[in-house]
């Protein structure tokens, strides 16, 4: 590695990996945003969080940013890859109805963290987003920093298979590299967590090895099968009892499975197709129940 | 004659989307201001805005004209019918003779009106590939959030808002306001002129001109690359891409790590060109050199040091990916990943990958000989085609898959010509792609295509007009480029009839030959072939039924021929026989008897006779030994005999015997032009 490289790379100054949130934190509530805490299931990305995908939803104005980890089993690689990993954190800003100055907003943030438009080098890159699975779409972009993906922003037109009445702007920030970016750290495990000492690999790379071997060996396939079609059955009963809320942990639930069998590579091209219009159907169902309870 | 400016100012179009849109918008307002005759029209585009410039007339005038109307004495409703038509009432008309007359008046309207009642459809219409919705409920769509409208005259705002009802339209109007730079000159500003707004976006970091900013690009890699004694490979595409991206191109320079230079060359430029947009560099030898090039977006303040850094960093993140899976799959041979393809699916229909390869193992056996392959190295690639797509870097770069499985090839100590074969046998891609010409390729890509066709014909997976998913069309053109470049004698029915029989398949050798044949047709009339040729030899030639190379040698032959006084000559005659035969067949039947020897009295048939004989049996012959052109020219020499036949011989004699026998002469000479084609099929 050529060291000098390096150097040029690394900014004045060093901000820690939970500073960094705190930075972030503290800006968006200045944008009059609700700061939530992580929804407390497996998710494989912040839109999951009702605060996303239900509130999206109807014609109240909603706000909110938070933090949350995300899970894609497939992405595990035993801790050996300093760029992937099948758990990490998504910094997750929604507003509706998206505001007229979202983008220079955005471009805020990351002065906020550190990251001086006149210094480097930012763009919009075209990217259409959409989720099978939440039945979900949106046009927007990846947000480029000196070349590198620093976070996408989408103008949600559909969720759950419903057209967006007030379109939301949504912000999805991917931790982990932006402070890779930020600290100019070449490896995730190296990176500074809190500014005292202790290092993103202390305290997540054993997690790594140990889930990249469960979701890629030792998952009970015949187990998470079963639990998938529980969840789904769950879902379908709470919908009848109009339980948006709790119906829809079943389809996170559902999805999270899902996720997890294909990571186990049991699941083939045909039946990966059905499957993700099963979790869609939920999905659609949870959607539905949540707008006929707002009205 | 007035100036009319007119820009839209969005957050960030796509970059493919922009030139398009800046037609459309040409196009539409031109259409839509026709009656100001706009000229001298110019147009912009980039990442924040379209816009156009024209010179307009300052209004139009008011017109007086009269229409005639129906009778007075018609019924009341053609009269009703005829003033809602014209939007008129009966104060409009007048009396004259029998009929009434419309006095029509068109009001004038000054440029500015016509403007502001046209625009605001225009943009409610714009043809997008994909609009989006945002803010509030407005249901006025853009391609991404629309921020400005500019819209002035003769320096002077065309008022209008794109209100609609209770929609609030976003609440935009016109004005004279535009922005400059994001982070360079964020200040909104007025302009007063098209050439003012050109200038103050220049002063404000914005070139406003794609082309500029194309060319400035292009000088400033080729200025950069010269200072290091460096030369840029040339990528158009790539060019266009870049000067869509930015409004004020910075062309920068990176180093990469000498670490990562030994790694595959179509690995790099997959990381360099397809995901991160940059320029490849040569050194002074056309050896890769490790640098490459850069567009920023900005004149950053630390002479673009920062930004330097992070794309290196970028790109060795990138090579530093791209290294682990190169080292990985190379612990793993070719051979030894074949079985992981039995657990990928190809199609629910048409089994696993490794299915697949089975078939391809067999039928590029089938095929080696007849393309000069030795049948074991073509059926030894066929079996290791398909193993890198369970490799970490093709399942990382889809992209590269072939590519990646001749490296591995190599690794393993595989045979040169089956690693060449396993990159080349998706080729040709498409139009701009060569085809391979090693004999072992060129089998395992002839039957890579032939499986794919005969595959998806068999489970009725067809191309429809609408639709191809599985780029059948383009396995049929690369079956017809292979076979035309290398001049391959492909039984193409008899390997299609043998694959489908061995695959379990239904019968699909004619659909396929048949594809085949009409994606043929469409090349070479595209290549400029008479459509009337084609049509007398594509579809006739039974015994050759899909041999392309023998078709086209057979198509240029009948072309050459008539091409030639003779051949005209010919043609016009045997059109002549042919005519009388369908006029007197229709009387009575097929002529098609022997011709009797006893009752040819005049000279000229007699000749014509003895002609046919020879020529018969030496087109027949030259046909079988596959020389057109000598078939052709053997036929040819019946011209002077069928001409003085012709000129000296009536036809329908009064003997019955006598015009039957005649009618027959020239049924043999139409079955003697036959065999070289379906000369009815040929126009003039």
């Amino acid at each position: 590695m050529d060291q000098s490289l390096q150097d040029r790379a690394r900014p004045a100054e060093r901000v820690s990996f939970q500073d960094l949130i705190l930075r972030l934190h503290a800006f968006w509530s200045r944008q009059g945003c609700v700061i939530l805490q992580p929804y407390d299931m497996e998710v494989g990305a912040g839109t999951f969080h009702p605060a996303t995908t239900l509130r999206s939803l109807g014609s109240k104005p909603w706000r909110a940013a938070y933090v949350q980890p995300s899970r894609r089993p497939t992405d595990g690689r035993y801790g050996e890859n300093p760029n992937r990993l099948q758990h990490y954190y998504q910094y997750q800003v929604i507003m509706k109805p998206s505001p007229p100055d979202a983008q220079a907003l955005l471009l805020d943030s990351y002065r906020a963290i550190g990251l001086d438009p006149l210094l480097h080098d930012f763009r919009f890159v075209e990217d259409d987003w959409e989720s099978p699975t939440l039945g979900a779409w949106g046009l927007g972009w990846e947000v480029w920093c000196d070349g590198m993906e620093v976070g996408q922003f989408t103008y949600f037109q559909q969720v759950g298979g419903i057209a967006t009445v007030l379109p939301s702007f949504e912000m999805t920030y991917g931790l982990e590299r932006l402070a890779m970016y930020v600290q100019g750290v070449e490896n995730v495990y190296d990176l500074d967590f809190n500014g005292h000492g202790v290092r993103y690999g202390d305290i997540f790379l054993r997690a790594e090895k140990e889930y990249s071997a469960y979701n890629f060996e030792f998952a009970d396939t015949e187990m998470l099968s079963r639990h998938f079609a529980d969840a789904e059955r769950e879902c379908g009963a709470l919908l009848q009892e109009k339980l948006a809320l709790p119906a829809y942990d079943q389809c996170i639930k559902a999805s999270h499975l899902f996720n997890l069998l294909d990571a186990r590579g049991v699941i083939s091209v045909t039946e990966r197709a059905a499957y993700i219009g099963r979790v869609r159907a939920l999905a659609k169902g949870c959607c539905e129940a949540w707008l006929a309870g707002e009205a | 004659m007035p100036e009319l400016l007119l820009e839209l100012f969005s957050e960030e179009i796509p970059a493919r989307m922009q030139a398009r849109a800046a037609d459309d918008l040409v196009r539409l307002v031109g259409e839509a201001l026709a009656p100001l005759s706009p000229s001298d029209v110019r147009s912009f585009f980039g990442p924040r805005r379209i816009a156009l410039v024209a010179s307009v007339a300052a209004g139009v005038a008011a017109t007086r004209g009269s229409e005639r109307g129906p009778r007075r004495t018609a019924p009341e409703q053609a009269l009703a019918g005829f003033l809602r038509k014209h939007g008129a009432s009966q104060a409009d008309l007048r009396e004259e003779g029998d009929f009434w007359v419309l006095e029509k008046v068109s009001p004038g309207i000054d440029a500015a009106a016509l403007i502001a009642r046209e625009l605001p459809g225009i943009l409610r219409r714009f043809p997008w590939p994909k609009s989006m919705r945002w803010g509030g409920t407005s249901a006025f769509t853009w391609v991404r959030p629309l921020r400005r409208i500019l819209c002035i005259l003769d320096g002077a705002t065309v008022p209008f808002d794109l209100r609609d009802g209770a929609d609030d339209g976003h609440g935009l109007a016109s004005s004279n306001i535009t922005e400059g730079h994001r982070f360079l000159a964020p200040e909104p500003f007025a302009v007063g002129s098209a050439a003012e707004w050109q200038v103050g976006l220049r002063e404000r970091r914005v070139i406003a001109d794609a082309g500029e900013r194309r060319a400035i690009i292009d000088a400033g890699l080729r200025d950069l690359a010269g200072r290091h004694a460096l030369t840029v490979v040339e990528d158009a595409g790539l060019l266009d891409e870049v000067a869509g991206l930015v409004e004020w191109p910075v062309v920068l320079l990176g180093r990469i790590d000498v670490a990562y230079m030994d790694l595959p060359a179509e690995v790099m430029q997959v990381s360099m060109r397809v995901n991160q947009r940059y320029f490849a560099l040569r050194d002074a030898a056309g050896n890769a050199a490790p640098y490459f090039a850069f567009v920023a977006n900005i004149a950053a303040i630390d002479a673009g040091k920062a930004i330097v850094a992070g794309n290196e960093r970028v790109l060795r993140a990138r090579f530093a990916d791209a290294r682990h899976f190169w080292d990985l799959d190379r612990k793993q041979t070719l051979d030894s990943r074949v079985p992981a393809l039995d657990k990928v699916i190809f199609h629910a229909k048409l089994g696993s990958q490794g299915d697949r390869v089975r078939r391809l193992e067999r039928l590029a056996g089938v095929i080696a000989p007849m393309v000069g392959a030795d049948p074991a190295v073509a059926q030894r690639a066929a079996w290791l085609a398909k193993a890198d797509l369970v490799t970490g870097m093709v399942g990382e770069f889809p992209e590269l898959q072939g590519v990646m499985g001749r490296y591995y090839a190599l690794h393993d100590g595989e045979d040169a010509g089956v690693a060449d074969a396993i990159r080349d046998h998706y080729a040709p891609k498409g139009p701009a792609d060569e085809v391979p010409t090693a004999p072992v390729s060129v089998a395992v890509a002839l039957a890579d295509k032939i499986d794919l066709l005969s595959g998806f014909f068999a489970i009725d997976e067809k191309p429809t007009g609408s639709g191809d998913p599985f780029a059948l069309r383009r396995a049929a053109l690369g079956i017809i480029r292979i076979v035309r470049e290398r001049r391959l004698r492909l039984k193409l029915a008899k390997v299609v009839a043998d694959h489908q029989f061995r695959s379990g398949w239904r019968e699909v050798e004619e659909e396929v030959g048949d594809f085949v044949l009409a994606r043929l047709e469409v090349q070479l009339r595209s290549e400029g072939a008479r459509h009337d040729v084609l049509a007398a030899v594509l579809r006739f030639a039974d015994g050759e039924r899909y041999d392309i190379t023998l078709l086209l040698a057979r198509t240029d032959a009948v072309a050459d021929l008539l091409g030639t006084e003779d051949g005209k000559n010919l043609l016009a005659a045997y059109k002549r026989a042919a005519n009388i035969l369908r006029i007197e067949e229709k009387k009575d039947g097929p002529h098609d008897g022997a011709v009797n020897p006893a009752f040819l009295n005049a000279p000229a048939e007699i000749t014509l006779t003895e002609a046919l004989d020879s020529v018969e049996a030496n087109v027949a012959r030259l046909l079988a030994d596959e020389d057109f052109t000598a078939a052709m020219e053997t036929l040819a020499s019946l011209r002077p005999k069928l001409d003085a036949f012709f000129e000296h011989v009536t036809v329908n004699d009064p003997r019955p015997d006598i015009r039957r026998n005649r009618l027959r002469l020239l049924s043999r000479v139409r079955d003697a032009m036959h065999l070289a084609a379906d000369f009815s099929k040929i126009e003039g």
